[in-house]
């Protein structure tokens, strides 16, 4: 019996809630945004494509042009390939630093966020905004709060992509 | 040869990239992880390795390729057993994130954000 | 309940004034199509302190002190100072309080803050609680940026939806006695200001979760509360010379306009919105602007003194709050709105 009426209790709980809340439904939600869809200019989608394309572009290019003078000069190409990452991500950072990235990121969109120095710039910039709460709860800790998850879940994935291929084999 | 390949592969990730930033609600940081992460997904089923012969830096540049070399290290470390399986993506990577945590914290104390006009 | 009107509005029969008000705004605002009207303009966003955060106390402090100087009372004389803004806990508002002393009442209403500020003060003068009354609001780019969305130095791209948190605050002396505003009232006639009427809003929430769309979730708020306010007090749009919503932005401005026609109410000569006045189309903001400042600096800057010089006999003002916070954004909740009217005149009436 008690638990007849707990479990009553319960789906009164459950309806409550859904026939309660103000939240509206998802088709309201949906009508509305279509709604205020016609109100707000779109994207410019194909300049920013553009941009996006050709400043990413360059920078691959410019990266292999440094690689291959690297290698030129007598490293073996993974060295070559690991110098070239450090080198862009501290010209991120730097340009972080003295507030170019952002202007940078403004234009280019994608083209400066989804190379390397995208996650460079992601790093520095909540560290920066970050300073006046300490060198160690402030910088040390927002050093990652971007670039954390990206380490996180790049990690985890490759560390069980390791295992599979371990045990497959 | 190798630079347009590395400027027509490298845009071309970048341009996916601009696309899922202006049509989808995702946010920067969930569009870092994406790409991280379909990297290294995509080179444990061995289709990324082709990109990066091909197009060099204009596959491992953009973080895709981070993702691959995590990948790849911890499945070229399968060679020397668990361990080295399980390390073997930090151990791959570990010039770039030492360099991007050291320097960005010595550039974050130099120094202050700017307000924008 | 006597001065309770219809569903949801309030009458205030012995009109509390307006007697002081001085706005505040940053370099950007400064430079935008509103800077003739603001007191003061910052020179450098940081305003000479170490953080954005001590720069944003100090803003409003500023504001508060102007507003109470022009109103030519003393501290000693304000019984009660209501403050608001958008950091967490309100830190601007309550390190400006610790500064002056004066018995202090925070209150968050998001970018709603102003209106629910005026709100309240006018009901403790009306109820005799206080007669003299300090209340102010502020935000700051900076401050607002680095807290909602993302750091100042990523580069990330705005999408053409996002507003523009305005660095502003504002500040006003509201009080029972006609004691006059000393720097405007020097050599020339000018208009007494009363508080005769408030709605406060109900939170409408539209299921928009992007915190780039804070207009258009909160447009549905506004313009339920300004419906219920003229059918509350049976007055129509024309009544007043300037209806003024807080910052729905240049997107929102327009779905405010096509909603009210939709209500059978004709708007467009008398409706305008802060956030979509407050820049100019070439200062890259994209839907304009917003922050409690926004409404709050135009409300002390430009509605004050075109209605101090008689320009503006009744206008409506109507903040508009987005109340989300970091945690319900990050837990995919969508955006409550809300808004709250109140109604300003010059005449002396009954």
């Amino acid at each position: 019996m008690a638990n007849r009426q707990q479990k009553q209790v319960k789906q009164q709980g459950q309806s409550g809630q859904s026939g309660q809340t103000k939240k509206p439904s998802k088709e309201t939600t949906k009508n509305y945004e279509q709604y205020v869809k016609q109100f707000t200019p779109k994207p410019k989608y194909f300049l920013n494509s553009i941009k996006a394309f050709v400043v990413g572009g360059l920078i691959c290019s410019c990266a292999l042009y440094i690689q291959n003078m690297l290698m030129d000069k007598g490293l073996n190409e993974k060295d070559a390939g690991a110098y070239v990452t450090v080198i862009l991500i501290c010209l991120a950072q730097l340009l972080t630093g003295i507030g170019v990235f952002d202007s940078l990121g403004k234009f280019a969109g994608a083209g400066v966020i989804v190379p390397i120095t995208g996650f460079a710039n992601s790093m520095v910039a909540p560290a920066i905004e970050y300073k006046k709460e300490g060198l160690v709860l402030g910088v040390g800790a927002k050093l990652f709060s971007i670039a954390g998850p990206v380490l996180v879940c790049g990690i985890t994935t490759a560390a069980i992509v390791g295992m599979i291929a371990y045990f497959i084999k | 040869m190798d630079y347009l390949y590395a400027f027509l592969i490298g845009g071309g990730i970048c341009l996916i990239g601009q696309i899922l930033m202006d049509t989808t609600k995702l946010t920067i940081p969930r569009i870092l992880v994406i790409f991280v992460v379909s990297g290294v997904i995509l080179t444990g089923l061995g289709l990324y390795e082709p990109l990066v012969n091909l197009a060099k830096s204009g596959a491992t540049v953009p973080l895709p390729g981070f993702g691959y070399s995590l990948a790849k290290g911890a499945m070229d470390g399968t060679e020397d057993g668990f361990l080295a399986a399980l390390s073997g993506g930090i151990k791959n990577t570990a010039a770039g994130v030492a360099a991007a945590v050291a320097f960005g914290y010595i550039v974050a104390l130099i120094f202050s954000p700017k307000s924008k006009r | 309940m006597k001065n309770k009107l219809g569903k949801q509005s309030f009458q205030f029969p012995f009109r509390p004034r307006i007697i002081g008000s001085c706005s505040i705004v940053g370099e950007k605002e400064g430079k935008g199509p509103m800077a003739k009207w603001f007191d003061l303009i910052l020179e450098d966003d940081t305003f000479g302190e170490k953080t954005w955060e001590k720069a944003e106390s100090k803003m409003l402090k500023q504001a508060i002190l102007i507003a109470l100087q022009k109103s030519g009372h003393e501290k000693e004389n304000i019984d009660t100072m209501l403050s608001g803004d958008l950091i967490n806990q309100l830190m601007s508002s309550s390190f400006m309080a610790r500064d002056l002393s004066i018995p202090y009442l925070g209150i968050y209403g998001a970018c709603s803050t102003m209106t629910e500020s005026m709100i309240l003060g006018s009901m403790m003068i009306d109820g005799g609680y206080a007669s003299n009354i300090l209340i102010g609001a502020s935000s700051h780019y900076c401050t607002a940026e680095r807290q909602f969305r993302m750091p100042l130095e990523h580069g990330n791209q705005r999408p053409p939806s996002a507003q523009w948190t305005s660095t502003a605050a504002g500040g006003m002396v509201l009080s029972s006695d006609d004691k006059g505003d000393s720097a405007v009232t020097q050599g020339q006639q000018v208009k007494e200001i009363y508080i005769t009427h408030a709605t406060p809003g109900k939170i409408i929430d539209t299921g928009i979760t992007d915190s780039n769309q804070m207009g258009p979730a909160m447009v549905p708020a506004a313009v339920d509360t300004i419906v219920r306010h003229l059918t509350d007090t049976g007055r129509s749009p024309d009544y007043y010379d300037i209806i003024l919503t807080g910052d729905l932005g240049l997107i929102g401005k327009e779905i405010a306009i096509d909603l009210l026609n939709g209500a059978g109410l004709n708007v467009a000569n008398v409706y305008d919105d802060c956030g979509a006045m407050m820049y100019d189309k070439k200062q890259d903001t994209h839907s304009g602007g917003s922050g409690c400042g926004c409404s709050a600096s135009i409300f002390c800057g430009y509605v004050y003194r075109e209605m101090r010089a008689g320009k503006i006999k009744n206008a409506l003002l109507v903040s508009t709050g987005a109340l989300l916070s970091t945690i319900s954004s990050q837990q995919g909740e969508s955006i409550p709105g809300i808004a709250h009217a109140v109604a300003v005149t010059t005449e002396r009436g009954n």
